[in-house]
């Protein structure tokens, strides 16, 4: 019962899709739809593929994220009284590991490293985009979960962000600009952004003083935010590199 | 990333997982789940959303390819997965902390109207990213302003909505949206004349993770 429901809303959710691509392909371009079978094949498949996936979220991911969340914040972990934010060590490491091995192995990443390899003859390498791109989704989640437990401010950290990749983009080769900064919104995919944010909100629900409403979003802010630097660094060392060595 | 946890929760917590059943039950529903969803997208959607947004890129009527820039940004986003669990999420933590009412009515409302907000929000990106193709501005000042603009409204924006908003930019853009718009900016820095499909064509994306931070954020003061 619940999971019809679910295919009931999935088939909602890809209706505006659906209309759009066909509105505009018989009215506007005016050509007939090539393989009417295998597109209405594809749609069925998406909408079941959204509902169980769905489901599947409520059931293990966002529970999972929620108990580690708790139980790295429990009294095995941290004493209880007198806490100071070395005593999460844990948790930004845990926080760290998770941002590193799901940007590694994330498929568009690995389509836009590529991309940007081919583009600049060699000069950046697929292998060290994609790592420069975890350390820094890596980094951008650790310090995301240190500001949940310290309690910042959330803009003051993505500003002086902004600021730093601001100054970056005066000094970065001009073809890297536009990869770089789609490289922060490509990066967090469909699976690591439930977990993340499941973590985040669990941490604030769990550290004592902080407010689930106010401080358990922006994790994923941070881990498109810090993408967009190491890429430009590491665009930066790369041509540096090639220059010397010419 | 399944081994990362399980390391974390065996060696470091030493506690086995309780409800082994639900998580395996739940984790094989979204690999299930997850690989339908692709199989589809590339059968249905991505042949055909690529190959109409080459046409309109190579069609060059403005009002039309900006008018299809619009709608795929907004239709996608709406039938983005990440989002819609994400927007869930947030309308539970809004009902818990008392800022709308805890009726399930309540939740589906909000969360409905966090993600028109973001579809519109990518929509409206989308539109000004392609203006940006066509007529060659530089992406760096673009993106600039808007920071400056999103800094600004963080001001006066209310607390709880800021973070959901921040967040939003990077959750719009994946597997749905990212493939299409991609195949848009590219397919049009192609057919324009003097345009370098690298320098160009990517920054659609980019666009389209920064417009949601200020929709939402506006949305937050409205509705609240």
């Amino acid at each position: 019962m619940k999971l019809l429901w679910g295919l009931l809303g999935s088939l909602r959710d890809i209706l505006p899709i659906a209309g759009t691509i066909l509105v505009f392909q018989l009215w506007v371009i005016r050509r007939p739809l090539p393989n009417v079978y295998r597109l209405l094949r594809g749609l069925v498949f998406v909408i079941i593929g959204m509902a169980l996936f769905l489901e599947g979220l409520e059931m293990a991911l966002f529970p999972l994220g929620d108990l580690m969340a708790a139980q790295l914040t429990g009294p095995d972990f941290i004493p209880p009284q007198g806490a100071v934010m070395m005593d999460y060590l844990w948790v930004y490491l845990f926080a760290a590991s998770l941002g590193f091995a799901t940007t590694l192995a994330e498929p568009s990443l690995i389509a836009v490293a590529l991309k940007a390899q081919e583009i600049s003859g060699g000069a950046i390498h697929a292998w060290g985009l994609r790592l420069a791109v975890s350390v820094g989704v890596a980094f951008g989640i650790a310090l995301g979960a240190y500001r949940i437990v310290s309690g910042g401010e959330l803009f003051l950290f993505i500003l002086s962000g902004y600021l730093v990749v601001l100054f970056q983009t005066f000094f970065a080769p001009s073809m890297i600009i536009g990869l770089a900064y789609d490289s922060g919104g490509v990066t967090t995919s469909t699976v690591t952004v439930p977990l993340v944010t499941a973590l985040g909100l669990g941490l604030a629900r769990s550290v004592p003083g902080r407010d689930v409403l106010l401080d358990g979003f922006g994790l994923i802010a941070f881990a498109s935010l810090f993408p967009i630097m190491t890429v430009l660094g590491y665009a930066q060392v790369a041509t540096l590199f090639s220059r010397m060595r010419g | 990333m399944l081994i990362v946890v399980l390391i974390f929760q065996l060696g470091v917590i030493c506690e086995p997982l309780p409800n082994v059943v639900d998580m395996i039950g739940g984790m094989l529903l979204i690999v299930l789940g997850l690989t339908f969803f692709v199989i589809g997208l590339e059968q249905a959607l991505f042949p055909l959303g690529e190959s109409m947004a080459y046409a309109f890129a190579r069609k060059g009527s403005l009002p039309w390819l900006l008018a299809f820039a619009f709608c795929l940004g907004f239709a996608t986003t709406i039938a983005e997965p990440a989002l819609i669990a994400v927007a869930d999420k947030a309308a539970q933590v809004a009902s818990g902390g008392g800022v709308i009412a805890s009726t399930d009515q309540a939740r589906q409302q909000y969360a409905l109207g966090l993600r028109l907000t973001v579809a519109l929000a990518v929509g409206v990106a989308l539109v000004v990213g392609v203006m940006r193709i066509v007529r060659g501005w530089p992406l760096h000042w673009l993106m600039i302003v808007g920071y400056a603009i999103v800094m600004m409204i963080t001001g006066f924006a209310p607390p709880e909505i800021i973070g959901i908003a921040y967040d939003s930019g990077g959750v719009t853009t994946s597997t749905i949206t990212v493939p299409l718009v991609t195949a848009l900016g590219v397919g049009l820095a192609h057919s324009i004349k003097g345009r370098n499909p690298v320098v160009d064509g990517f920054g659609l994306i980019a666009f389209a993770s920064l417009t949601p931070m200020m929709f939402v954020m506006i949305y937050g003061m409205v509705s609240m």
